[in-house]
């Protein structure tokens, strides 16, 4: 028994999420919708550690739905890169269900908290479809899964502009997940499957065709949006803004990564990198706009007044690194853009835990509110500083880790105006995270929001200290992560394995 | 609406023949067009029709929203359940072959089984999304129409 | 220009609606301030999508793809049923998406007594800028030092069920 069941572990990280949503429902009271979540969320995260594990030795696990053979049933395919953004989502989701329960307690009401934990688990379970599914029309109905729950997460958010964030997302959310449609639509035009590696063998002749090329289009505009990259980020920092701090926590950390592996899945393993970057040219303009990402995100970021707001621009500045490591179409391009994936996880969960820890605290958190606290949170405040380090690219933090190893990419092919442009970005950074620290620590609270001092609960330290050690352990033992992370590359490039 | 004879009347004899219809589409489905969503729907219309015509409070009493809650998530539990039993009986998630010792058999069960499933969650949430619209912004008192 | 339509429009006539209500929608969606609105450009817009699936599968003099016995079911060309299941998906997904959406703006109806995202975030700049931030403060205060309060008599970890309801 428990053999076969090591045989069913990638549809078991899918399914488990789903069934225990309604479980949650069905229990309507929030401590055992918390316990299921983070039962189910610690064992499909230990699940994907498995298969991780699997695919460093065997390179690729797959599993054929209902068992119908591909390319006529629907495909589970997991290889090295999808193994290690199955790892980053289920680990975030692990956390984030030790973090939830005080934060979310604190923000909402307490009948509602149940449909926040059952939304929480439907949306990891799109996620972790999204990563493991090797169909292509099977990844919009997961898309559309945790486009969903995370719609209706925001909109639980505790102020009334909630709402409207939610309602802006899900339009833009909408239109992007369309497009997707369409373009996977063009695709199914052209070759008649949905597999993703039976349409990528059926594309070689037809590649050069306006239909196939009008597909690319189409998927790369969907998912660009589902991603937050520049000029179709608007939806992102009110979402990040105004939604329940475990939800920022979560969706921050992994929803716009997800999006970014299904845009690399399709350009690399469907079109083919010569069809994206040779004769269209998706490196180009996909270049420009990280560019135009990572300085217009980090400038917006100095001129917010709400922290999570700062966080939520600097994120759009960050997925302008993670696009520009991708648009390069190297090895080493791609090893950069994964492993800022996965650093960017790690920096931003730590930081949004610290910020909601903050905000469980103040129940507000403008710069101004914070005043003063580094003091009386000494270990979410040092958290923050920790993150924010990381954030920057400090030596010794997984931020420096992925910013060096994107500059090397970047050096081997002498891009130096780009390398030149991340210097800014970071320098740009420093400018933002100092606004919080020096508010942080330099100064006094406001007049009537001086509080006692005392910590945010035991949990929601945990949870953001581990995240915390895990960039400091990053940072340290970079080596370890990178070598996995080219392997994951070469793997995506079709060569060395 | 109480003063509409003709309508309470047609009503009362129009909602058992769409409950029996999706019924048939629910359980026909595997042989001709029609399964889980598509009887959802047609059972979930019955609903709002009684809803439209008797009012909402006494629909609510015939199916309480808490009802339909459990119903919702037991649907996708038997989907899924269906999936996991497969698992169990030596199979991958939802190969229907492994549900009885003939496969064409379990092909059938499974197909019952996970339309079922669908079927009971598409009825519930279409009629709970009504329930939602339909109770908001009134005075409980107030006439509904 | 006739040989343009007699040539172009009757194979692709379905693909040429597509286009105008796939437009159509999206304008709509881009265009209209009212919320309700940019739900119908969003629906107009994605039903234009499910024609295109629809279409794709279609074979002239093809019918349902219902399998029939006997002679008929012999000669019968059938359209291509794939699509079809797929559209039935993603229909599935838009009524869910309909749904939230409706329900976001009937709450939002409540929250700010308007419809008109112009209006909506004016009401909230308004009242960002104004006194009642400081009436706000003050209510996140009282609620900060209730909760210090209970932390105080417990560690903490049960606190969340004294917790003021927002």
């Amino acid at each position: 028994m428990i053999v076969q069941l090591f045989h069913q572990m990638p549809v078991l990280v899918v399914i488990l999420p789903l069934m225990a949503a309604p479980l949650c429902v069905i229990a309507h009271r929030a401590l055992p919708a918390w316990l299921i979540h983070t039962a189910v969320s610690w064992v499909v995260f230990g699940i994907s550690f498995l298969l991780f594990v699997e695919t460093r030795v065997a390179g690729r696990v797959v599993y054929a739905l209902g068992g119908w053979a591909p390319p006529f049933g629907i495909e589970l395919v997991i290889d090295r890169f999808s193994a290690i953004v199955l790892l980053l989502v289920t680990g975030m989701s692990a956390l984030t269900s030790l973090y939830a329960r005080a934060s979310i307690a604190a923000e909402l009401p307490r009948e509602r908290a149940y449909l926040v934990y059952a939304a929480m688990l439907l949306c990891l379970c799109g996620l972790v479809g999204m990563t493991v599914t090797g169909d292509a029309f099977n990844l919009f109905v997961f898309l559309e899964v945790s486009s969903l729950a995370s719609y209706s997460l925001i909109a639980m958010g505790p102020s009334r502009r909630a709402l409207l964030s939610s309602f802006q997302y899900l339009i833009m959310g909408t239109v992007g997940g369309t497009f997707l449609l369409i373009g996977i639509g063009f695709l199914y035009v052209m070759t008649g499957t949905l597999n993703m590696a039976d349409i990528a063998q059926r594309l070689q002749g037809v590649a050069h065709t306006h239909t196939v090329e009008a597909g690319l289009a189409f998927i790369v505009v969907g998912l660009s949006l589902k991603a937050a990259l520049f000029p179709l980020h608007a939806w992102l920092p009110n979402a990040y803004t105004y939604a329940p701090s475990s939800v920022s926590v979560f969706i921050a950390a992994t929803s716009t990564k997800v999006a970014v592996y299904a845009l690399i899945r399709f350009v690399f393993t469907v079109f083919g990198a010569d069809l994206a970057f040779d004769s269209l040219p998706l490196g180009d303009v996909l270049i420009v706009l990280s560019v135009a990402a990572m300085l217009s995100g980090s400038l917006a970021a100095i001129f917010q007044t709400d922290v999570k707001r700062l966080l939520a621009w600097s994120s759009v500045a960050q997925m302008g690194y993670i696009v520009l490591g991708f648009a390069l179409a190297t090895g080493a391009g791609l090893t950069a853009a994964l492993t800022h994936m996965v650093n960017h996880g790690l920096i931003k969960g730590a930081l949004f835990m610290a910020v909601g820890a903050m905000f469980w605290r103040m129940q507000a958190c403008s710069i101004n509110d914070i005043a003063g606290l580094g003091k009386r949170m000494p270990w979410t405040c040092a958290a923050f500083v920790v993150g924010g380090l990381s954030l920057i690219g400090f030596p010794g933090t997984a931020g420096f880790i992925s910013k060096w190893v994107l500059l090397q990419a970047l050096m081997v092919d002498h891009h130096w105006l780009l390398a030149a442009a991340i210097l800014v970005s970071s320098l740009l950074a420093v400018i933002y995270i100092g606004r919080v620290v020096e508010s942080l620590y330099f100064r006094e609270p406001a007049e009537g929001r001086k509080v006692a001092r005392g910590e945010a609960p035991a949990l929601m330290l945990v949870a953001t200290w581990t995240l915390v050690a895990l960039n400091i352990a990053v940072g340290l033992f970079g080596a370890a992560e990178v070598d996995a992370t080219r392997q994951a590359a070469m793997s995506l490039l079709g060569v060395g394995q | 609406m109480q003063e509409h004879t003709v309508l309470r009347i047609i009503a009362k004899l129009l909602i058992a023949p769409i409950i029996i219809f999706a019924l048939y589409v629910q359980f026909h489905g595997d042989y001709s067009p029609g399964g889980g969503f598509q009887a959802g729907v047609i059972l979930a219309s019955a609903l709002i029709l009684h809803a439209l015509v008797f009012g909402v409070q006494a629909t609510r009493r015939a199916v309480p929203p808490a009802v339909l809650r459990v119903t919702a998530s037991l649907g996708v539990l038997i989907y899924a359940g269906t999936g996991v039993i497969c698992m169990l009986r030596g199979g991958a998630f939802l190969d229907y072959d492994y549900l009885a010792h003939n496969p064409v058999h379990g092909q059938h069960y499974g197909l019952l089984l996970v339309e079922f499933g669908v079927g009971m969650t598409v009825a519930s949430v279409v009629t709970a999304i009504f329930y939602v619209f339909a109770g908001r912004g009134r005075q409980p008192g107030e006439h509904e129409d | 220009m006739q040989m343009l339509l007699t040539e172009t429009m009757p194979g692709l006539f379905n693909y040429w609606i597509v286009i105008v209500l796939m437009m159509i929608g999206f304008y709509t969606v881009i265009a209209h301030d009212n919320l309700v609105k940019k739900i119908i450009g969003l629906n107009i817009f994605q039903t234009s999508v499910f024609i295109f699936y629809i279409s794709m599968g279609q074979i002239t003099g093809s019918t349902a793809p219902i399998l029939m016995h006997g002679a008929a079911g012999q000669q019968a060309v059938y359209a291509h049923p794939l699509p079809q299941v797929l559209i039935l998906t993603a229909i599935v997904v838009g009524l869910s998406t309909t749904a939230l959406a409706l329900a976001l703006v009937v709450r939002i109806h409540e929250a700010y007594g308007s419809i008109e995202e112009d209006d909506i975030l004016a009401a909230d700049y308004q009242r960002g800028t104004q006194e009642s931030q400081k009436e706000q403060e003050r209510m996140a205060r009282a609620r900060a030092a209730e909760r210090h309060a209970s932390r105080d008599a417990d560690d903490g970890r049960e606190q969340d069920e004294d917790a003021p309801d927002s």
